[in-house]
């Protein structure tokens, strides 16, 4: 086991509605899905995303397509049209959440 | 052809009915191909003319309609009634009519925006100035609910707030039409379908239930057909586009980045691929970052025409830039409409300004506090909201990491939002003032003032919407 960041082993978009900000997290190698549900919790993405995220992390687990789905709520300074962000749609945040580290089993991509 | 089939009997002014054959034909088609030829109202035009090109396409597809995008096309019809479509209608039109009448293809858009009456009129005076006769354009109004919703007791969905407070700056409502109201535009056989809102993945998913024959309460079809039409509905995401990282994620041939197109099959199974010649790839990862993007909970996702269930969705390789999709199913769709609503909420000031070097950081924040101090102790400026931005530090994060130091340089980004348009004006006076009253070395100063239009949602009851379709058609009787 050794702590990586999830940009190694794996890839993320993001996107908006209203205020919230939606993350998807897809490994790169399928046989990591499990590992990434154990390890990337609504949780720990709460906390990654302190100062950022306002309201609940909501997880979606998708094994058909072996990805993750994460709802930010109130996670855009109050939305697209309202806020004074640089980056009012958050679509830059897919690589803050790739930056975390996770331990995963030692295996090359 | 048969007159009876138009709605109103309107027929735009200057234009005639031409006795040209048309290509209709009642029998289901057992494979349909449909092009999505823009991913929002700014996108490449090329593309979609090569995919117009080689593509066979029976359907291509503009989605050009953001969220904010129409209270901006409102605003602009407010000050010409003639105005509020799409800015590039006339360009993509001219680019690819003369190919889609020619392929008998059909082009189905919202790049109506604000105004698809007066984007269809001059798409058919577009096709009568390119020497193409009979080219039928048809428009779908009713989407614009202004009139009702501010009488409405519903509450703005964002902020749970009464509508009527927003009485008195709301400058656009608009219903999130379906895949039914589409329909509509599709029986009168047309060359082009333009439409103000409705929902993204509907552009596609209508063609589907009109060419196949679905029943609209077959929801399991009707949230496959859904998964498709969000698979297409932003172009070059799905082609590998926004996809793309050099290190992670490399792509060859952005620059020629080819958009999608499904061969669809009358079960709703489909293949999405792009042209072979076109740059980018289409693989299982760039399908499935596209799957999930603005998904809240995957198992619901709503649209006027479904809740569709992506947990079912199953993807696999079908040869080189080729994915199958199956399994998408749904079930009932909402009772209510969403409503976009559009109002006024202020100026935007903003004004940048780069230090680099050693100190650069230091210089920066220096400059903010003296930009700030000076708007709202000399200017008495009294912000609705105020901030600071360093770029090369931690801007886009908004300060969720910490900034790697020293940086080797720094953009200091200041924006504040105001009541009026002057006020909004004095952020960017002030930063430009840096350049001689300091810190040192500062930089590339810019300033931009813009209204803010915020948009917020609401619900609507189906029975409050009133869509009905209009024809418009170029003159000839020419059809190539």
């Amino acid at each position: 086991m050794t702590a990586r960041p999830l940009y190694e082993v794996a890839h993320s978009r993001a996107g908006d509605k209203g205020n919230s900000l939606n993350l998807s997290l897809i490994p790169f190698d399928e046989e990591l899905y499990d590992a990434l549900v154990e390890q990337v919790t609504a949780e720990r993405v709460r906390l990654h995303f302190s100062g950022i995220v306002e309201g609940e992390v909501k997880r979606y687990c998708l094994p058909n397509v072996s990805a993750l789905n994460f709802v930010l709520e109130r996670s855009l300074a109050g939305g697209i049209t309202r806020s004074l962000a640089l980056d009012r749609h958050g679509k830059t945040l897919s690589y803050h959440l790739l930056s975390m580290l996770v331990r995963l089993p030692d295996r090359k991509r | 052809m048969v007159l009876h089939r138009y709605a109103a009997g309107w027929i735009g002014k200057g234009f005639a009915l031409g006795a040209s054959t048309r290509h209709t034909s009642p029998k289901l088609k057992n494979i349909l191909r449909i092009g999505a030829g823009a991913g929002y109202s700014g996108d490449r035009v090329d593309p979609a003319v090569e995919l117009a090109e080689k593509a066979e396409l029976d359907y291509l597809v503009f989605e050009c309609l953001a969220e904010r995008t129409i209270a901006l096309a409102q605003l602009r019809k407010l000050r010409d009634p003639e105005a509020g479509f799409d800015p590039l209608l006339e360009e993509r039109m001219r680019a690819v009519l003369p190919i889609t009448v020619h392929n008998g293809t059909c082009i189905v858009t919202n790049m109506g925006q604000a105004n698809p009456l007066s984007a269809a009129q001059r798409t058919a005076q577009v096709a009568q100035e390119l020497g193409l006769g009979g080219v039928r354009v048809v428009a779908l109004i009713g989407d614009d609910v202004l009139e009702v919703v501010p009488k409405s007791s519903n509450t703005v969905l964002e902020t749970d707030e009464p509508l009527k407070t927003y009485e008195n700056t709301m400058i656009s409502a608009n219903a999130y039409l379906g895949a039914e109201q589409i329909l509509r535009a599709l029986k009168h056989d047309p060359d082009v379908v333009i439409t103000g809102r409705v929902a993204d993945p509907s552009l596609f998913l209508a063609p589907m239930i009109y060419e196949f024959g679905w029943p609209l309460k077959d929801y399991a079809q009707i949230g496959q057909g859904t998964v498709v039409g969000h698979l297409l509905e932003c172009a070059g995401q799905l082609t590998g586009g926004y996809f793309a990282d050099p290190v992670a994620k490399p792509v060859s041939g952005m620059a020629n980045l080819g958009f999608p197109y499904a061969v669809v099959k009358p079960s709703g199974e489909a293949t999405v691929t792009k042209l072979s010649e076109a740059g980018g790839a289409i693989t299982l990862d760039t399908c499935k970052e596209q799957l999930l993007y603005e998904v809240g909970d995957p198992a619901r996702y709503l649209t006027p025409d479904v809740a569709a269930n992506f947990t079912s969705v199953k993807l696999e390789r079908a040869g080189k830039d080729a994915v199958l999709v199956s399994g998408g199913s749904g079930s009932s769709r909402p009772d209510t409409l969403k409503v976009s609503v559009g109002f006024r909420d202020g100026f935007l000031g903003e004004g940048q300004i780069s230090y680099a070097g050693p100190n650069a950081s230091e210089r920066a924040h220096l400059a903010a506090e003296v930009v700030i101090e000076r708007l709202l102790s000399i200017h008495r400026l009294e912000p609705m909201e105020i901030r600071a931005d360093y770029l090369g530090e931690n801007a886009a994060f908004r300060g969720a990491t910490k900034p790697s130091y020293p940086p080797a340089e720094v953009r200091l980004r200041l924006a504040a939002k105001t009541r009026t348009k002057e006020e909004a004006q004095l952020v960017g006076r002030e930063v430009q003032a840096l350049y001689t009253n300091g810190p040192a070395g500062g930089g590339g100063a810019r300033s931009h003032v813009e209204e803010i239009i915020g948009v917020d949602s609401t619900l609507v009851d189906r029975s409050d919407i009133c869509a009905r379709t209009e024809v418009f058609e170029s003159k000839g009787a020419c059809r190539p």
